[in-house]
Parts: structure tokens; sequence; C-alpha cells
């Protein structure tokens, strides 16, 4: 039964992870190559050069480094935003507190699509579009983030923060010295979501973004496919250097990636 | 400062203000605005005219738009079941005791790492009808060539293919969970009665990941009708508008033709669509759960 298990598992692995390994030999052949026949899993000239290409022939330092820019201050501010908040939601007793709980559920139904409209509007007023204060500005602030927290700091239990309390230690210190070094599995599946969320975002990107060195790595890369119709190469290549970063940190850190989704999912 | 000298409420409003205030002018206004657009004519140039339920009735009428409607819903019905059936299966046979179980469950797991653009450049070479190796692999065994994405009738079902791929590992994940969460002594005790594993399986696991269950099938519903990213570049809705879908319609009447009042409206058939399915977890899910 085990062995049998793991070898099914195996077999429908391979199956599964084939259109990754048919990209990474792909990215490595010549453009003859790529249309000989049969496929071989193993070029027969490894071409290194296709990676170099892809930097020469796309701005593809620049796409990457906005995604990276829009990404991190992205995550930053919607971990520190949703902190404060969740603490508030959580901790502190405020008039309008149910009232103002409610707003934030119901805001958790709106899917991104349906503000799209009114915040290429709000961006376009505020001479944003085309900026990447734009793509931060919206990814920043969802009530998502909010919750999360909320529902994890409200398992910490409240003796933990009498001790800071007769210690005389403020709101601020409570937060910081109490909450924050408990609720960290949750503020990595926080940072996880929305690293995926912003990084692979592709609509906001699309209508707001315009001039090429402006533009996210999806949206760069979406580009390719009009462009480089058949040179699959180069066009494996790129695509596979879009990926690495988070592939890169998905393998040395996937019980945190997992276990996140796993939290989010049952707390959703 | 010390903050902790001040009135409770203060501090929290404090605390509060930069989300709220974020959340206050880049989601919530701008939803009541999508609604309030609908209502208008706009097309970016003039001031927007308020046109009473004009948008509604055109769409009422607008083939594109029940076309759109159409193929989403038919990407969501076929996709929802296999991929919550697939991903379910998946979860109990790797819920037990194999060697290499986290290799193939961080293997499983990993197209839902990659962005949709990037997963749909990643097979779009291998749908192609003479070079793809989606054909050639068919012809070793005496089938095809199939169109793939160059099909009306084929293109929705690639396009399918390709998000189960995506998304089968990510709901696996959640099954586990739910999965883990079941005591071991129920099965040891079906055991003893003389229970054999389909038997566990329908009488103890279904019943007790039927949360799960839910909650997997309505975050996929509503993730499912909000598909874009990956026909805008598989396909970009192509052929003859088959893979066309709710959202690109929205994107196309607003972005491309400037009817903002008109992709507003779109916009709220999808916000009715998925609010329909949140209303229906947060009612039903105490009801459906068996325990």
């Amino acid at each position: 039964m085990q062995l049998g298990l793991t070898i099914s598992f195996t077999l429908f692995c391979m199956v599964m992870v084939f259109p990754l390994l048919w990209a990474v030999s792909t990215s490595f052949k010549t453009y003859d190559e790529v249309l000989l026949e049969p496929f071989k899993l193993i070029p027969e000239k490894i071409m290194f050069n296709n990676y170099l290409d892809v930097f020469t022939i796309l701005p593809f330092l620049r796409y990457f480094m906005n995604t990276f820019k829009v990404s991190s201050i992205t995550c930053i501010a919607t971990l520190v935003t949703s902190i404060l908040s969740a603490y508030a939601f959580a901790r502190l007793k405020f008039p309008g507190r149910n009232l103002l709980f409610m707003l934030y559920l119901a805001t958790l139904m709106v899917p991104r699509q349906v503000v799209l409209v009114p915040n290429f509007i709000i961006m376009r007023n505020l001479g944003q579009l085309d900026k990447h204060l734009s793509l931060i500005l919206t990814g920043t602030f969802t009530a998502y983030g909010t919750f999360l927290l909320r529902q994890f700091f409200l398992t910490i239990p409240a003796d933990l923060e009498e001790a800071a309390i007769i210690d005389g230690c403020g709101y601020w210190r409570r937060l910081s010295n109490v909450i924050i070094p408990l609720a960290k599995p949750a503020m990595v599946t926080l940072f996880i979501i929305t690293l995926l969320n912003i990084w692979n975002d592709f609509l906001y990107p699309l209508v707001f973004i315009n001039s090429e060195n402006q533009r996210t790595l999806t949206l760069g890369l979406s580009i390719l496919r009009g462009d480089f119709d058949t040179r699959w190469n180069i066009v494996m290549a790129a695509t596979l250097l879009s990926i690495s970063p988070l592939l890169i940190t998905f393998l040395f850190a996937q019980r945190f990636f997992i276990e996140g989704i796993a939290l989010s999912g049952i707390k959703g | 400062m010390r903050l902790g000298l001040k009135k409770e409420w203060v501090v929290a409003y404090l605390f509060l203000l930069p989300n709220l205030a974020g959340l206050l002018i880049f989601m919530v206004i701008p939803t009541i605005n999508s609604i309030a657009y609908s209502f208008t004519d706009w097309n970016m140039i003039r001031k927007p005219v308020f046109s009473g339920i004009a948008n509604y009735i055109d769409l009422f009428s607008d083939q594109l738009f029940w076309k759109t409607l159409g193929n989403t819903t038919f990407y969501v019905l076929i996709k929802v079941p296999i991929n919550v059936a697939v991903s379910l299966i998946l979860a109990v046979l790797l819920n037990n005791r194999m060697y290499g179980r986290t290799v193939f469950r961080a293997i499983l797991f990993m197209p839902m790492i990659a962005s949709s653009v990037s997963v749909a450049l990643l097979w779009q070479p291998l749908f192609d009808p003479t070079l793809g190796f989606l054909n050639k692999l068919f012809s070793y065994v005496g089938l095809g060539p199939f169109p793939w994405l160059l099909d009306p009738n084929w293109a929705m079902p690639s396009v399918i293919l390709v998000a189960l791929w995506k998304e089968i590992g990510y709901y696996m994940v959640m099954f586990l969970a739910g999965i883990q969460g079941i005591s071991k002594t129920y099965y040891e005790a079906a055991k003893i009665d003389g229970a054999n594993t389909l038997q566990s399986f329908f009488r103890i696991t279904m019943p007790l990941v039927s949360s799960t269950t839910f909650f997997v099938l309505i975050i996929s519903v509503i993730g499912s009708f909000q598909i874009f990213d990956l026909t805008t570049v598989l396909t970009n809705g192509g052929p003859a508008n088959a893979t066309n879908t709710l959202i690109m319609y929205v994107y196309q009447a607003g972005f491309k033709f400037f009817r903002m009042g008109y992709a507003s409206a779109l916009a709220c058939v999808l916000f009715v669509i998925v609010l329909i399915f949140t209303i229906i977890q947060n009612r039903q899910s105490k009801r459906w759960v068996h325990y």
C-alpha cells in the first residue's frame, strides 16, 4: 500500500511537473532545436545565452525592479496598517467598533475587479496613472489583512498583556512587545498572501500602467505573447526568470507557504 | 509619547486610521461609486450623464454579455467540481503513510506560486497544433491532432485544463488541513468494526471534512468567476469570443471602448454573483456541515 501510493504519486507528480520541465529544457535550446523533432529533454547544446538575451531583448531588469518595488512596499504597508487596525479591533474598546467591523466584513465580499473602474478614475484625478503609487495604494488597503490578524490576535490570551499593563506599558509597547512576537505565524501568512497577490497581479498593472519603463513583470511578460510568437526558448527563459524569485523562496520556506495557506483557509 | 495615558478610544482610532482611511478611499467609496457609475452614460471625455437603468437594459440585449457570462459560467461549472473532487482525493491519498509526502505536497502546490500570466506562457507552446508537445504525444498513440486553443469548442476546455493544473495543489493543501483535523480514533473504531477503506472514506472522512469542502467549493466558485489573466494571455478571448469572460468584457468595455458606465454595470453583475455565493456560504455553512 505504502509503496504503491508512493509510486502512483511519483508518476502523477512527473506528469504535473512536465510543463515546467519542458519549459526549462526549451529555455536552454537553440531556436532551431526548439522546432526539431523528436523532442529531447536534454538539449544538444546548452544555451545559457538565452537567459542573457532576455535582459538585452527586453528591459527585463526594469520590469523585475518595478515588480520588486511595488511588491515589497505593498507588503510592508499592508502589514503595518493591518497590525494596527487589527489590534484596535481585537483589544481596544471604542464607539462604533461593531459597526466598523461589520463594514470590514462587508468589504471582504467585494472583489477587486468591481472597484477597478472607480479606482482608475481616482488615480486619473490624482495624476497617479502610469505610476507605481497607484498599484501600491490599491494593493495595500484590503479588509482581509485586518480580518486575518484580528482573528489571530483574539487567540492570544489577554493575561499575557496584564503583566505588561502592570509594568506600565502603553498600548504601543503592549502591541510591539507582547502581541507582535506571538503573532508571527499570522503575519508571515499575510505577508506571503500579499506578496503572491501583488507579484502576480495582472489586471491592475494592465489598466494603470502604460509606459514601458513602468511595466511590471506580468505586464512585460504578457506582451511577449504577441511579439515572440514562436521564439519559445527566449519566452521560456523570461517566464522562468520571472517565476524564479517566488519559486526559490517557496523551496526554502515551503512550510510557511503551505501552512499559511492552510491557516488562511480555515480562518477565512 | 505615552499612549497608555491617553483615552483608549483615541488610541483605537489612531491605530485604525491608516487602514480605515485607505479602505474607505480605495474600497468602500469605489464600491458605491461603481454602483453609481453603472446608472450613467460616461465616455470619460464628457461628464457622466445619468441614464437610469439604460445600461442594464442594454445588457439584456447584448449578445456579447450573454456570451461572456455563458463562457464564465461554463468555466465555473466544469472546472470547480473537477477541481474540488480531484483535490479532495489527492488530499485523502496524501494523508496516508508514504515516502516523500512533503515532496509530493510541495510539487503539487508549486504551480500556485506562479502568476497566471507565466502559467499561460508555459502552456501556450504545448498547445500548438503542429509543434506543440500535447499533439506530438497524442500522435504517438494515434490520436489528434487536436486544435486545442484554436477551435471554439476546444478552447475553453483547454483553458480549464491549465487552470486545474495550477489550482489542484492549492485546494489539496486546504483539504489536507481539514483532514488532519479528524481524530484518528474514528478510523480505529471503524477498523475494529470491520469497515474497509472506502467505507471509512464515505462514512468518516467525507462528513467530517464537509465544512472544508463547502468552504473550498464556495471560494473556488467565487475565484473562478473572476477568471481574467489566463484567458487574456492564452487566447485573448478568442477564437470567436469562445474564451471571452465577464471580467475581460469589463476591461474591454471600460478601457478599449471607454464606456465607463457600461463597464461598471458589468462589474456590478459580477459583484451580485459573488455576493450571492458569499451569502450562501455565510448562511448555509452552519446547516450543511455534519457535526
